[in-house]
């Protein structure tokens, strides 16, 4: 509202006019790929040659086609499930090394950390042909734990949480102390909910990183019942050649979840960026 | 947290504090390490046995001929010889270096533009911004095949039909030895405008804006003032965001891999980065040690980079 009026009192230079139109035509520039992703995935294939964002007849047939398949079904399920189990594995572990690492002294805490902080070197490339001599030795290859288990705890979420809750007054932790509240219950209960925004940005990198990962479940995984949406999707896409709309449906289908989340936390998402992006 | 201390010293000489608040005390703070070391346990197993005994164990490796049938042999540096002396590792090391050397300016440069522009701009911001952040959070691999469309000869390709409409002659694109990198890198530059805008904006809303009044009473330009206090001030954020995308370009792996399947890292090699040479190394030649090499050129090139961001931001503070 105020934004409207600011422009209505006639302040407004004729630059900003011109910045403000060529920013806004950059920034359908950046949605084309996703505009014309969903469009074409509401097309039948002798529409996909038509350039028309909006499709003459939209049809839903290309969604039932591939849903009906029933992989893509399982690839989704296998996604969620597995970005959630390792976001909530990350919010605990992380922000509770994170408390730790930051509210106790004790001998060690600091080599602690730094061992924790010096992972952050290491790339997952260099990693992965160990991981994959190990999970082959323990039979974790082509199952939900051989996936997810790298990325169950991470340094860079211990990081971002020992750092917001160092910002936790020992007060309050102290008076929890007093009240009778145990270690785990004051971590639990007190100082947890300070930190929501830390929790909620830490959130969303995890779920959004292990949604989108593709070079670990690529390698760890070889039935088809156990790809995660990604590998399916490359997959499906190297089977249906040059049915573009079957691809951009697979696509589509990929890339809603987390755009329709971004549209509701729009605020928590950006501002999430900025704090991982700044501490971090 | 100071308190624990204290008894820790306390605890060192017994007998030092009489009677039974000395005997609490103690017990209260074995009890708080009790808790400190039963929230650590989990975690420092999981970092010892996923993460630091696998990366010796990367390093041990590249020294093996291990390939997954026969138990891994000592060979020395006979990997790294080898690999130093494949003209096909120092055409990926050029490829992976051109995704670096010309994508980081290049989306720096775009990012920051759009950035400092946006920050000014108030009517529909947010709305803008999210056109500009949404493609951050799609999946590399579904976008790859979304780009390979588009890069499609026409018909189908959209970039060739638009092209065609203006009057540019059709261009080959990822079909092409010349076209294929740039065109995976403007799919990854895509992809990661959004964070970098976003970084860019957090970094210019830090600068405090009697900085910019002090300017302008002094009578410094547009130009001048940007030149002068806000890219300056603005530097830890470039420094971040140049490591940052850096470390992007040089792990980039998605996007190629799923714009070249009918030949990973053509055509003819020529969009071949560093990360897919490993996994074919490893995943499809099951040359396991050879990998684990390649994995470990990898890391120095990385931390390299890593420590030229610590060396630049602690030179000039």
């Amino acid at each position: 509202m105020s934004e409207a009026t600011r422009l209505s009192h006639g302040k407004v230079r004729p630059g900003l006019i011109v910045t403000w139109t060529v920013l806004f035509i950059g920034g359908l520039i950046m949605v084309s790929p996703l505009a014309f992703m969903f469009s074409t995935s509401l097309k039948t294939a002798d529409q996909i040659y038509d350039l028309r964002l909006i499709p003459a007849a939209p049809t839903l047939a290309n969604y039932i086609a591939v849903l009906a398949d029933g992989r893509f079904m399982r690839w989704f399920f296998n996604s969620t499930l597995i970005a959630v189990i390792v976001t909530v594995s990350n919010c605990f572990f992380d922000s509770l090394v994170g408390y730790t690492l930051a509210k106790f002294e004790f001998r060690g805490r600091y080599f602690i950390f730094l061992a924790i902080l010096s992972t952050l070197m290491i790339p997952t490339e260099m990693l992965v042909i160990p991981w994959y001599l190990m999970s082959s030795q323990l039979g974790w290859l082509d199952s939900y734990w051989g996936i997810m288990f790298p990325g169950m705890m991470t340094a860079f979420g211990t990081f971002l949480m020992k750092q917001f809750f160092e910002t936790v007054p020992n007060d309050f932790i102290e008076a929890a102390r007093v009240d009778g509240l145990n270690e785990f219950q004051i971590w639990w209960k007190v100082a947890l909910p300070l930190v929501t925004p830390a929790l909620s940005a830490l959130a969303i990198f995890t779920f959004l990183g292990n949604w989108t990962a593709f070079f670990w479940p690529l390698i760890v995984t070889t039935s088809k019942e156990l790809y995660t949406l990604p590998v399916g999707l490359s997959s499906f896409a190297v089977e249906q050649s040059i049915q573009w709309e079957m691809i951009m449906t697979g696509a589509a289908i990929a890339t809603l979840p987390t755009l329709l989340v971004f549209l509701v936390l729009q605020r928590y998402i950006v501002r999430g960026v900025m704090l991982a992006g700044l501490k971090g | 947290m100071a308190a624990i201390e204290q008894q820790g010293a306390a605890s060192g000489r017994p007998g030092g504090s009489p009677g039974t608040s000395f005997g609490d005390r103690f017990s209260m703070r074995t009890r708080r390490l009790v808790w400190v070391w039963s929230f650590l346990a989990l975690p420092i197993l999981f970092y010892a046995i996923i993460r630091f005994y696998p990366t010796f164990q990367a390093f041990y490796l590249s020294f093996t001929n291990w390939d997954l049938l026969r138990p891994a042999k000592f060979i020395g540096f006979a990997n790294y010889i080898k690999l130093f002396k494949d003209p096909q590792f120092w055409k990926v090391f050029k490829n992976t270096f051109t995704y670096l050397i010309v994508g980081t300016p290049i989306s720096l440069v775009v990012a920051f533009t759009i950035a400092f522009f946006l920050d000014r701009v108030r009517f529909m911001h947010s709305f803008i911004r999210a056109l500009y952040f949404l493609p951050f959070l799609t999946t590399a691999a579904a976008m790859a095949w979304v780009w390979r469309w588009f890069y499609q000869p026409p018909p189908i390709g959209i970039i060739n039909d638009v092209f065609g409409m203006l009057g540019i002659p059709q261009q080959p694109f990822i079909r092409s030895t010349d076209q294929a990198l740039f065109s995976i890198m403007v799919t990854a530059i895509w992809a990661g405008l959004g964070f970098q805008i976003i970084i860019f904006m957090a970094g210019l809303r830090a600068i405090p804006g009697t900085f910019y009044e002090a300017a302008r009473i002094d009578g410094l330009g547009e130009w001048a003032i940007l030149r002068k206090i806000t890219l300056p001030l603005l530097k830890p954020t470039t420094v971040f965001l140049v490591v940052f995308s850096s470390i992007g370009f040089l792990r980039i792996f998605d996007q190629v891999y799923n714009m070249t399947t009918n030949d990973p890292g053509g055509p003819l090699g020529s969009t071949k980065p560093l990360v897919l040479m490993i996994y074919q190394t490893a995943f499809n030649s099951y040359a396991m040690g050879y990998a684990a090499a390649q994995t470990v050129v990898l890391f120095t090139i990385l931390l390299i980079v890593s420590l030229l961001q610590l060396w630049i931001l602690r030179e000039k503070k």
